[in-house]
């Protein structure tokens, strides 16, 4: 049982299960999943399709809060390429031409990456602290995606391109099969090859890595772009959702709902160490909270109020200045009496201490 | 050695270059304005940059006490935004405006304090810390009412129209407020032992713990002071807008970071100058009136002439960093 709990996802999981069980109490039918046309319907499912954007972005994050840096520039990304792709489709003479809805995915996808790599650039190759670096970005972009939309809120309608954030494919949502795949990839690459650990080696210490011959520059500059073209992803998801492109709205403080994401997974964001399994929770978790306040009634807007709540929870757990300070009482006869070798284990790795 | 020889070799000390060069920016910025837009040269015009900007005058002078220590505060804004939602339901409720003025600046010290407490004795990074905070404080706007609230208290509205003249020229009591506020900042920094302080906690904290200066005191205090310059500034901004929202000021906290970097202020901490927030504020206000006066440009450029600027100055600081090493 001990160990059952000590297992690091154990806290969200249970989280998120509460959560879904105190839905149960105002909604009686929360759990039905019922099949209308062949496509599943249902809370649950809308829960999963409303949080693919966030888990994916948060899937990006997450790598990059593992090197030990941060993408502030996440929610202004997915607006500019929500932006580009939109205007392209709504500058086609037939909107619903597959060829051409799919040219504009692409360019969308692809400005993502270069946006990604500026990132990449100015922390990597200039060395620039990641919160400042990508804070151009944020400043800048939501200029950038008003630019595209000419401050304008672009609507388009193109059924192949609404397929991408409303389309149902063997009866589950096509957004959701999409982070589905993406974070399946990324895990393979990260966890079964060296790529994970040389990840968390630039993040645990980058001199370090870099004299063990690890080539942290090139990691680094890797999970900027892969941040972008995530954040491009989630973008066209939300645009295709909604079948238009508000430059001024669209995702905005995304960023902050995914840098909570990963946190509430249990990835430290003094970097090190990473979960993917646990950030997916975590997006799970901070839809999960939003629908339910939307379905108890309590207005909407106080979700920030829960937000913050949870954060300082989290943060403060995950805090070893905090355990130490706080359950200093609790833990000092289990040293005296406990064997020694156990104690040093529950103290976390990865810290600055 | 003659005088001209001196004169000749002589070199300005290096820790000014950042501050003349935002300097130097400004005024080529407003000599480019003045040349190519009528009337942009007449002295209102530059007042007017002073009463738009007075709340973030303000909070950029917080936000550079944290950043030279070193940290950050992202939650500038929401507190901005509580302090106007609080004080227009607060009125709205029939309170006095002699108590209701303490009370938002007080509140907002302590919301400042908090964090700094909690960024100092639980080691949590200031971003995050602050990111709750602000989370925290537009969740109490939005609790306190989702709408906007106007207000009508005889103390504010006559606060948001005297005008202060001299001559044909006239500014708002809010830029006098923010104008103390600099002044007091300036000395505070400059000429006392918590301004020491403030630049030996940003310039190494080990260092500054090692040479017995009070590091809790000094942390907790910069981030003390950026809340009660939001809560100031949120003042004032309800002086200027005479109703309280939760909408206000979003993305705030942007431009008061913009504006110290701009400034000078290495984001590292331990080095820069409050004339450079000056400074960067006005640059950031000089930007907003030539794209009034351009007129065909729309307001979005705003945004990416900001980016582009942070962005200049930011490798700047990189190269000096890069030289130095």
């Amino acid at each position: 049982m001990i160990a059952f709990t000590r297992h690091k996802l154990f806290w969200p999981v249970l989280a998120l299960v509460l959560l879904l069980l105190g839905n149960l109490v105002f909604t009686p039918g929360f759990f039905n999943i019922k099949v209308l046309d062949g496509h599943l319907y249902g809370s649950l499912i809308d829960i999963l399709r409303s949080a693919a954007p966030l888990a994916l972005i948060s899937a990006g994050m997450t790598l990059v809060i593992a090197t030990g840096g941060i993408d502030l520039s996440v929610g202004s990304v997915l607006a500019i390429c929500g932006a580009l792709a939109c205007l392209r489709i709504s500058k086609q003479a037939d909107q619903g031409a597959v060829g051409g809805v799919l040219l504009a995915i692409l360019l969308a996808v692809a400005l993502g990456v270069v946006l990604g790599a500026w990132n990449g650039m100015l922390t990597a190759g200039f060395g620039v602290q990641p919160i400042i670096a990508t804070l151009i970005l944020l400043v800048a972009g939501r200029g950038l995606a008003q630019l595209i939309t000419s401050g304008q809120i672009i609507t388009v309608r193109s059924p192949p391109y609404r397929k991408v954030g409303a389309g149902y494919f063997l009866g589950l949502p096509i957004p959701v099969l999409i982070a589905i795949g993406m974070v399946l990839i990324t895990v393979l690459l990260t966890r079964r090859s060296a790529l994970g650990m040389l990840i968390e080696a630039v993040g645990g210490n980058a001199t370090a890595s870099t004299l063990a011959g690890v080539r942290a520059r090139r990691i680094t500059f890797m999970v900027y772009v892969f941040s972008g073209l995530c954040a491009a992803i989630a973008g066209l998801m939300i645009s295709s959702n909604v079948s238009s492109a508000d430059g001024n709205n669209a995702g905005l403080f995304i960023e902050l709902d995914a840098i909570l994401a990963v946190v509430l997974g249990g990835t430290a964001l003094s970097g090190g160490r990473f979960s993917l399994g646990g950030t997916v929770l975590g997006a799970l978790i901070i839809q999960t909270l939003t629908t339910t306040i939307y379905t108890v009634g309590i207005p909407p807007e106080t979700t920030l109020l829960f937000k913050a709540i949870v954060v300082t929870i989290v943060c403060l757990i995950q805090s070893p200045a905090f355990r130490a300070k706080v359950f200093q009482r609790r833990r000092r006869p289990v040293v005296v009496a406990g064997p020694a070798a156990v104690e040093p284990e529950k103290a976390p790795t990865g810290d600055r201490a | 050695m003659t005088t001209a020889e001196q004169f000749l070799r002589y070199r300005l000390p290096r820790r000014y270059i950042p501050v003349l060069a935002t300097g130097a920016l400004f005024a080529v910025m407003y000599s480019v304005g003045a040349i190519r837009y009528k009337g942009f040269s007449d002295t209102q015009v530059f007042l007017n940059i002073f009463i738009d900007n007075a709340f973030l005058l303000v909070v950029a002078v917080g936000m550079t006490f944290v950043i030279l220590t070193g940290g950050i505060d992202l939650s500038v804004g929401a507190v901005v935004a509580l302090t106007t939602m609080m004080s227009g339901s607060l009125l709205a409720h029939g309170w006095p405006a002699f108590v209701v003025l303490p009370m938002v600046l007080a509140i907002g010290g302590a919301l400042g304090a908090g964090m700094g407490a909690i960024i100092h004795y639980f080691e949590i990074q200031p971003f995050i810390v602050t990111l709750a905070g602000m989370f925290l404080a537009r969740g109490l706007c939005y609790t306190i009412s989702t709408d906007s609230i106007p207000i009508t208290d005889g103390t504010w509205t006559r606060l948001a129209q005297t005008r202060i003249r001299f001559g044909n020229y006239h500014i708002s009591p809010s830029v006098v407020v923010a104008v103390v506020v600099v002044l007091a900042a300036l000395y505070a920094l400059a000429y006392t032992r918590f301004g020491r302080n403030v630049y030996a906690v940003g310039g190494g904290e080990q260092s500054a713990l090692l040479m017995g200066l009070p590091v809790a005191r000094t942390r907790i205090g910069v981030y003390t002071i950026s809340g009660l310059c939001s809560a100031l500034g949120g003042l004032l901004l309800s002086f200027y807008t005479l109703s309280g929202s939760g909408t206000y000021a979003v993305g705030l906290e942007l431009d008061a970071i913009a504006a110290v970097v701009i400034g000078g202020t290495l984001l590292t901490g331990g080095s820069g100058y409050l004339a450079g927030t000056v400074l960067g504020v006005l640059v950031l206000g000089t930007i907003q009136t030539i794209i009034t006066f351009q007129g065909t440009l729309s307001a979005w450029w705003t945004r990416i002439v900001i980016g582009v600027l942070l962005l200049l100055f930011i490798l700047l600081q990189r190269v000096a960093a890069i030289r130095r090493q």
